[in-house]
């Protein structure tokens, strides 16, 4: 059986160009870039290298605005508590985020509620893209820090991230951003794009689990979350994760070359998936086609639930994930498609499809074959499926 | 979160998929909201359960569940049928993970509720008997 992986937005496989590249500092340079010996210098020489390398591809000023973290939760926790804790001290205790942000942004503002910081969750409306104009008024003079994703990990729409910089640059408020899912398929620019700071991690672009970046603006107050040793100039502690960075830097590097071309063709092979799967009755796309990761599919199909639905992709050979309660293990489905505004019962039955660099035409070919035998075989066996049928024929 | 071979088993093969046209009980439990529904058709000889079918909307374990609770019951007496509990469901499906017990108690309720409902189609105060 033909195997498809199509959960990218999960993780990625890690490119062999990458793994080699982070090969011999997992072997012969081992040392500890702290120490002062040869080969301790060795690995901080890389480190640095791969920190300038990085600062370069994001359009920040300097390298050591880059943080290395263990990944987009890390980095996420990192900005909005140490920016909130530093703000707090000067009476900023307001901050602004959109509904659908990521669990490691959500869970990390309601922390933060019970401190006693006031969160406004702003709406993302059907297309699921919050409106910059929102972002202006919702600004206050307490408002310590404005937090919106640069593009969503569910519904792939992307943010109007450089007009929301400019209106928090304008208003003098700090602004970040989840990049986890944008970068390596979003041109990013700190500079021209006023951005404060910006979570990264490595697992999404083919490189290794386990390490991401923080990007902070210098001058930018913020207080340390990882107290220890002196690395990362003393705000970041915890022996660098050198063969990580490493595969960060290259990972980032390949996704960046060739980055339009690749876009192209993949958002083509999107929207036939997503115009042939519309065929099938009672299904829908969720959030904007055109503001949208050239990877994400996220469709709906109404009378069935989203788990029976990948279990079965699986047994086809498919990869894929779902919105639905019963894969996240709780009793609502994805806050993403509540937050766009989908009724319970249509949400359970949401899938994600998210594609990468392999992915081929021929894999294209048979998602768009093997979904909506699927889905029929699920509706066949659906008692919801008949109530919509009948209340369909009452209706006529 | 990994479901057992039996479970898979049951999920990709289900037993029992269907209606019953002049059922003699039919019973419909759990609710779109929180995402599963399953719906139970039996047809009742000698007070025995003489055929189950069922359709639901919902988890690999909702649908395993509803697939095995049938193979269980069928041919049992409706007081051995009402005996049978989400616990036994699980174990005969070799277990479900923990986040996915709640989806099982569905095929208990829903032959319950099929029951009471052949009960009342009987004449017969399902209260007494079902609980
Ligand atoms: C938007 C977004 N933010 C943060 C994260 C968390 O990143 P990590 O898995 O590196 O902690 C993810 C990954 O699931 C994500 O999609
Ligand atoms: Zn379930």
């Amino acid at each position: 059986m033909r195997e498809i992986y199509a959960d990218n937005s999960a993780t990625t496989k890690l490119s062999p160009v990458v793994l080699e590249k982070m090969l011999p500092y997992l072997t012969e340079v081992y040392g500890n870039p702290s120490s002062i010996y040869r080969i301790g210098g060795k690995a901080r020489e890389a480190l640095d290298q791969a920190r300038e390398n990085i600062a370069k591809n994001l359009g920040a000023q300097r390298a050591n605005e880059i943080y290395f973290t263990s990944g987009g939760s890390e980095s996420d926790n990192w900005a909005i508590k140490g920016v909130a804790h530093a703000m707090k001290k000067k009476g900023k205790t307001h901050i602004i985020t959109s509904k659908f942000e990521h669990h490691a942004v959500l869970h990390t503002c309601e922390a933060l509620e019970k401190e006693g910081f006031e969160i406004t969750y702003l709406d993302v409306y059907e297309n699921g893209l919050v409106k910059p104009e929102d972002v202006a008024a919702a600004i206050r003079e307490d408002t310590a820090l404005v937090s919106v994703m640069y593009a969503n990990n569910e519904i792939g729409t992307i943010q109007p991230i450089p007009e929301i910089g400019k209106i928090c640059r304008e208003r003098g408020v700090i602004f970040h951003t989840d990049a986890v899912q944008a970068a390596g398929y979003v041109r990013i620019n700190v500079e021209e794009q006023h951005i404060d700071l910006l979570s990264m991690t490595a697992h999404k672009l083919h490189g290794p689990k386990g390490c991401g970046l923080l990007y902070v603006r210098r001058g930018v107050p913020i207080e340390t979350l990882i107290h220890g040793g002196a690395q990362e100039r003393g705000r970041r502690a915890g022996t660098e994760n050198v063969a990580g960075v490493i595969g960060l830097d290259a990972a980032l590097e390949l996704a960046l070359d060739g980055m339009e071309e690749r876009n192209k063709r993949l958002s083509s092979l999107r929207d036939r998936l997503m115009d042939e799967l519309l065929k099938i009755e009672r299904s829908r796309v969720n959030g904007d086609r055109v503001h949208r990761l050239p990877n994400n599919v996220n469709m709906c199909f109404e009378g069935i639930e989203g788990e029976s639905l990948l279990l079965r992709l699986d047994m086809n050979g498919i990869s894929a994930s779902s919105g639905s309660a019963c894969t996240s293990g709780s009793l609502d489905p994805s806050h993403v498609l509540l937050a766009i505004g989908l009724p319970h019962e249509i949400a359970h039955g949401s899938m994600r499809l998210s594609f990468s660099e392999e992915t081929t035409d021929e894999d294209i070919d048979v998602i768009a074959a093997v979904v909506p035998e699927v889905v029929q075989y699920l509706r066949n066996m659906s008692p919801l499926w008949e109530d919509i049928k009948k209340n369909e024929r009452k209706g006529q | 979160m990994v479901y057992s071979e039996k479970v898979i088993d049951h999920f990709a093969n289900p037993r029992n998929v269907g209606e019953i046209e002049n059922a003699d009980g039919i019973g419909e439990v759990g609710n779109s909201k929180c995402g599963d529904i399953m719906k139970m058709y039996i047809k009742v000889e000698d007070n025995t359960i003489a055929d189950v079918k069922f359709k639901t909307f919902g988890c690999g374990a909702a649908i395993a569940t509803s697939s095995m609770a049938t193979e269980l019951i069928k041919g049992k007496t409706i007081d051995d049928a009402l005996q049978l509990t989400n616990k036994a469901v699980m174990e005969a499906l070799d277990g479900l993970p923990p986040v996915k017990v709640h989806c099982s108690v569905l095929a208990e309720e829903a032959i319950k509720a099929a029951v009471s409902d052949y009960y009342k189609k009987q004449g017969v105060d399902p209260e007494v008997i079902v609980g």
